[in-house]
């Protein structure tokens, strides 16, 4: 195939260890690339995605090297270019686009100057023409009032935004091809649904090629027309994005599209057990250790890509008529499951008008008699029952952290009133008794950021015991050790650990385990599978559910994954800027009537299937701060009313047959509902 | 990914401890810092036991002689011997100083982990202070209070341990800064840990390979000071031996016997360069490279 844009052919790139050892990243990749495609590169962490995406431009980490094979780029052998020729290239002909554009950006340059930059060097612009192209480039990523944009520095810009500037600099060159690698992933849900409409838009329109690397398969399923999966520095999967995402054909492939939780079935998806190896170490197949349909063939004879007939499909697995038989759809209803637990009418915290600031008036604002800015979070008034599962929901800014940070104790409040039975959740943590600290226990996002690096796992679980049960002996303590990490599943071996030797999975589960050591009464969850792979995801969920119904633990969870919440939470409250939108059984909250900001979440929510797309708003920016006055969506509202909603706070209302069920809106509900559910069957 | 696994895919227990000296030990300066230091510490120890002459025996026939079998480094005006006199020389200068380095990691240390961990106003007037005190030019510190206090081993140790502590102070409370955010002491402090433990169990052990590090430099400062305060005539007092003085004395002989200056030179300075080269390493093992934006 001459007129294929990239050709990488049987690749293979490994550096040498520490003790001389080469550790291959990439082995034998094949792939090609034509002019104006689309892929999806999909993988777990590791699976050497970036490393390929990378080797596109040429490019090797450091201490790395290419053992094999090469990458052929419009007739381009890019490692066999030098550093000049590999510069006139990148930013030009092919370009990428990183996951953080914030960091990518000169943070001393205006994002105008920027793009002009990249025009002067790289096409034949001169001074006066670049200036209005790099007007066009912006206003084409849909930016408002380009002119001013252009005068802005990068951190003037919210992460959205920086990112439409990187995909404006990228398109600057004229690329033929485009590399993105997660470019959305820490984005908000509606600034991502938005940023891929934008790069579907332009590649169809220019048709330059692109290659989008994610570990999301709801983003790949939007943007790509085929998919290729790695596993272990190997393609096992390549193939149409229809026929991958309804029927896959590596046991890989529909593993992983198994564990996503989706928004059209109920419940806690399969997860997929193991990790992968370290590539070109196992004799027979990668996956055949974490396979269901291995058999003694695939753990000795490695299996080689074969073309499935009358399609293009490839595909790298010695059983796969038997895997594309089986249905996958009548599969995926089945291995989605819920865990029963019992919720009691008796509430646990009962939250009332809690009112949280950071903003702190000093003595010269006093003197001017300067208005205070709104609350970050306001008018909070929440009622969470014991053994039940309370998810706040909202993009980044809407206060759910905050309002969690000030159970913990870790933040004060300044207004209302929280409490824990008869305990009073208004101290902070350094006034609260130890015995409350011990029934509220909190787990965080991040488990490499949440473990002491420096700690072996038995002093990290050990702490807790020693803190609230000091009459414990050694030997009690260690046998608490052991019984907690079987509880999440893990080898005793692990006490021995330290953090940095284990996955993120089974970092999580520890921090869990430590969580679960004080015996608490509430667990608070900020974020806890959105740092991990969606294999892991449903694992971790699974053990959440299963703690919470074997303790009675009642849970407040904070997720920006709606399909997460879908899974797990009893009942969902929607928070924006702050405020309360809506509160609701997870059934009510997923159905109309919901509070126009849940409706466009929901719309933005992007499902592992190629054939649904998301709702979106036509003009929809986050913004920075609560207005003053009236309803905190108003500036966004998809149905404004009018004049209504900028002055005057909109009341609960509750239908009568839910009556649990309360939106914060100026419209009737049956009048919401009846708009929405127009929207839907558009 | 992860390497270190057994047959079974289990990873194998390994120490960070274990993990720096597995570094270490691949690095040649490294390896020959530590052997420099190693050879030092050797000799302060035995060469009671070895010098072939008493190093503060006057030999008033023999003064000022030229090297020979006898005194290989030859004799200086006092007609004491020169090679016997440098193989002692260190003795009390790495005595005193490791003995300060200690000190100065330890209050240092801890003072500087604390004041990054309290923040607030307490830490703003502490670094204030610390400013103040690091305005003043090292050496005159050090002669004001050794004039003052007198030039006792003892007196030396806890003036340069206190000195180079309000140095440490600044590395330790950097070093905290990066950690205290981190999730895991927002999870301590939530739990409901007093500040100690915190201070004691969570950030001491993240701070403490950076502390390493900066208490080799430390060290390294250190005996350069000492041996300048001896030069200057407030180190040890005479007649033991020592390299700074030593180096002051024999300075008149210079132009005549320049082997009487060479010894102890020689000496300060295999041990200051074995200390730096070590110390660098010893940092690359541990990931914090002083070349590469490590809060040093």
């Amino acid at each position: 195939m001459s007129q294929a844009l990239v050709q990488v052919s049987n690749l293979s790139i490994g550096y040498h260890n520490k003790r001389g050892k080469l550790v291959y990243v990439l082995k034998n990749i094949n792939l090609t690339i034509q002019p104006g495609e689309t892929v999806g590169l999909v993988g777990e962490s590791g699976s050497g995605k970036s490393t390929l995406g990378q080797a596109m431009l040429g490019y090797l980490r450091a201490g790395s090297k290419v053992k094999e094979g090469g990458v052929d780029f419009a007739g381009h052998n890019m490692f066999a270019l030098n550093d000049r020729q590999l510069e006139s290239i990148r930013g030009g002909e092919i370009a990428l686009i990183p996951q953080n554009a914030g960091k990518s950006l000169t943070p001393t340059i205006r994002v105008g100057g920027q793009i002009i930059e990249t025009l002067l060097y790289k096409t034949k612009h001169t001074k006066e023409t670049a200036r209005k192209r790099m007007l066009e480039l912006i206003a084409q990523v849909r930016l408002p009032h380009p002119d001013v944009i252009a005068q802005r520095y990068p951190h003037e810009l919210s992460g959205g935004q920086q990112q439409r500037v990187a995909v404006a600099m990228a398109l600057a060159g004229e690329p033929k091809m485009l590399v993105l690698d997660e470019p959305t992933t820490g984005l908000d849900v509606t600034t991502q649904a938005h940023i891929l409409e934008l790069l579907r838009d332009i590649v169809s329109k220019s048709g330059t090629a692109m290659m989008y690397i994610s570990h999301d398969m709801g983003v790949i399923a939007r943007v790509s027309d085929r998919v290729v999966i790695m596993y272990a520095g190997e393609i096992v999967e390549d193939s149409a994005a229809k026929e991958i995402f309804n029927a896959p054909a590596h046991p890989y492939a529909r593993g992983l599209l198994e564990s996503i939780p989706r928004l059209s079935l109920n419940g806690i998806p399969n997860s997929m057990p193991g990790q992968p190896p370290i590539p070109g170490t196992l004799p027979g197949c990668s996956f055949a250790p974490r396979c269901k349909f291995a058999t003694d063939k695939c753990a000795s004879e490695a299996p080689q890509p074969e073309k499935i007939p009358n399609t293009a499909r490839m595909i790298r697995c010695h059983h796969w008529q038997e895997v594309i038989a089986a249905d996958f759809s009548q599969e995926l209803k089945q291995v989605f499951h819920t865990v029963q637990h019992k919720t009691q009418d008796k509430s646990a915290i009962e939250l009332e008008n809690v009112r949280i600031t950071y903003h702190q008036s000093d003595w010269l604002d006093r003197l001017q008699k300067k208005p205070q800015p709104p609350a970050t979070v306001d008018d909070i008034t929440l009622n969470i029952r014991r053994g039940e599962t309370m998810a706040l929901v909202g993009e980044s800014g809407s206060g759910k952290s905050t309002i969690v940070r000030a159970l913990s104790g870790l933040l004060g409040t300044q207004g209302g009133s929280m409490k824990f039975l008869y305990e009073n959740l208004n101290l902070k943590v350094d006034d609260r008794p130890l015995e409350l600290c011990r029934r509220i226990q909190l787990v965080f996002q991040n488990p490499d950021a949440s473990l002491n690096p420096r700690h072996m796992v038995a002093e990290i679980l050990d702490q807790p015991l020693k803190l609230y049960f000091p009459a414990m002996t050694r030997d009690e303590r260690r046998a608490r050790q052991v019984a907690l990490l079987e509880r999440v599943r893990l080898d005793s071996r692990y006490r021995l650990r330290y953090p940095g030797q284990l996955s993120g999975g089974e970092k999580q589960r520890i921090a869990i385990a430590r969580a679960f050591a004080a015996e608490p009464e509430v667990v608070l969850c900020d974020e806890v599978t959105s740092a991990l792979d969606v294999s892991v995801q449903a694992a971790v969920l699974d053990l959440l559910a299963e703690l919470q119904q074997e303790k009675k633990t009642t849970y407040i969870v904070i997720a920006h994954d709606l399909a997460v919440v879908k899974a797990i939470a009893d009942r969902v409250a929607v928070l924006y800027q702050g405020r309360l939108c809506e509160v609701g059984a997870v059934n009510e909250i997923y159905a109309p009537p919901f509070h126009p900001y849940t409706e466009t979440l929901l719309g933005a929510v992007l499902e592992p299937d190629p054939d649904t797309q998301p709702k979106l708003l036509a003009n929809d920016t986050p913004e920075l701060a609560p207005p003053a006055q009236g309803c905190p969506f108003q500036r966004r509202c998809p149905h404004h009313l009018g004049d209504i909603c900028n002055t005057v706070t909109p009341p609960w209302q509750s239908s009568k047959d839910a009556p649990e069920h309360k939106i914060r809106c100026h419209i009737q509900l049956d009048e919401l509902e009846a708009k929405q559910k127009a929207v839907m069957s558009e | 990914m992860i390497e270190n696994t057994d047959s079974k895919g289990v990873m194998k227990r390994r120490s960070p401890l274990l993990e720096t000296w597995d570094n270490l030990r691949r690095s040649w300066g490294g390896m020959i810092g530590l052997a420099l230091i190693l050879a030092h510490f050797f000799i302060a120890i035995i060469s009671p036991a070895i010098v072939p002459h008493d190093p503060l025996e006057m030999d008033s026939k023999n003064r000022s002689e030229l090297p020979s079998w006898e005194h290989p480094f030859g004799t200086d005006k006092l007609g004491r011997d020169v090679f016997s006199r440098t193989l002692v020389g260190g003795r009390v200068s790495i005595a005193v100083t490791l003995a300060a380095t200690l000190l100065a990691l330890t209050w240092g240390g801890l003072a500087g982990i604390l004041l990054g961990f309290l923040g607030g106003w307490v830490d703003e007037v502490a670094m204030r202070v610390v400013d103040a005190l690091l305005a003043i030019p090292w050496l005159l510190v050090l002669l004001i209070i050794v004039s003052t206090f007198g030039t006792d081993a003892w007196i030396q140790a806890l003036t340069f341990g206190f000195t180079y502590g309000y140095t440490i102070i600044r590395v330790a409370r950097a070093a905290t800064l990066d950690y205290v955010t981190h999730d895991f002491i927002l999870a301590a402090r939530a739990r409901g840990e007093r500040k100690s433990t915190v201070v004691l169990k969570e950030l001491l052990p993240n701070v403490r390979d950076v502390l390493m590090v900066d208490g080799a430099m430390n060290w390294s400062w250190m005996l350069l000071g000492f041996s300048s305060l001896s030069f200057l005539g407030f180190g040890v007092p005479p007649p033991t031996p020592d390299w700074g003085y030593m180096i002051a004395v024999n300075r008149e002989i210079l132009a005549t016997q320049p082997w009487s200056v060479f010894g102890p030179v020689l000496m300060l300075s295999t041990l200051i360069i074995g200390i730096n080269l070590f110390a660098d390493a010893f940092a690359k093992a541990m990931g914090l490279d002083r070349s590469q934006g490590a809060p040093i």
